[in-house]
């Protein structure tokens, strides 16, 4: 299925990334750029659920996605302005863009229960593939303690998200 | 001592045993403060006491709540807020957050 080639080309992005030697370790305004990039996706792959769906789980999960990765994007904006950072584009967040416009278009075509399942397995595989690039990438590679700290307080956010989507996803199976 | 003297002793030792046998300790209720952070709840106090209170801080970016298990409590905790909650039964009460259901703790109220 498409939806999955998806899915495994953005994991590919963020697993090549965390097999860079530290010559290639991502710089801070990368990293900051890659973060954003990362939850201003997911905030419209949550809108996009909002449009679609009826169902009451899925919509609370999307609520809660729009807001809390609105709420860390506000805090990381705040901070590059802070610190005087430009976030920097690179292939990582081009390859993330690219991937989850390929599956917002997927998800597009699809209603009712179908649309639920693939958002929320989605969201499972989404979230996943970014707390594992944040632990094994993006938090070691980080310069700056406060954006350490954020990209940390981050991390213990998007597992909570990860868990409740793979409770959600549970209904769906 | 007089005789006007000891009769206000007298009415005063009578008010005195009318009174509740309350310890000094028990009298007193504290507060604590459990602070928010980085996504988890802050060290619960031990030792709690019916009566005593709970100042919930939330020093987070994110909207929090504290909210119990067995409904005694409920408190939405906006970034940056606070909110303070009197422990009015003993025993053990779990509290989570409902917009993040992995943060969790239990307060044993004595």
């Amino acid at each position: 299925m498409k939806l999955t080639i998806a899915l495994i080309s953005a994991a590919s992005i963020l697993t090549f990334s965390g097999q860079a030697n530290a010559a290639d370790a991502p710089t801070d305004p990368q990293i900051a750029h890659i973060a954003y990039t990362a939850g201003n996706l997911d905030i419209a792959a949550g809108k996009q659920a909002l449009a679609r769906s009826h169902d009451k789980t899925v919509r609370a999960f999307a609520q809660e996605m729009v807001r809390d990765h609105q709420a860390v994007n506000d805090k990381a904006l705040a901070l590059v302005k802070k610190l005087h950072v430009t976030p920097e584009d690179n292939a990582t967040s081009k390859g993330l863009t690219k991937a989850a416009d390929a599956t917002r278009s997927k998800l597009s075509h699809l209603n009712g229960r179908a649309f639920d399942k693939a958002y929320i397995e989605n969201e499972v595989a989404y979230h996943k593939t970014v707390n594992g690039a944040l632990e094994g990438t993006l938090i070691p590679s980080a310069k700056n303690g406060e954006l350490k700290s954020l990209l940390e307080t981050g991390l213990n956010l998007f597992r909570e998200h990860q868990a409740h989507a793979e409770q959600v996803a549970r209904a769906f199976k | 001592m007089s005789l006007r003297s000891r009769r206000a002793l007298h009415f005063a030792a009578g008010i005195w045993a009318l009174l509740p046998a309350v310890s000094p300790a028990a009298a007193v209720p504290r507060t604590y403060t459990i602070v928010i952070e980085k996504m988890k709840f802050g060290p619960v106090p031990a030792q709690l006491r019916k009566g005593d209170a709970i100042i919930w801080m939330n020093q987070d970016f994110l909207r929090h709540s504290a909210t119990a298990a067995d409904h005694s409590f409920d408190v939405d905790l906006k970034p940056g807020a606070k909110a303070k909650t009197v422990l009015n039964k003993s025993g053990a009460i779990a509290f989570v957050c409902r917009y993040h259901p992995g943060m969790r703790g239990v307060l044993r109220v004595q």
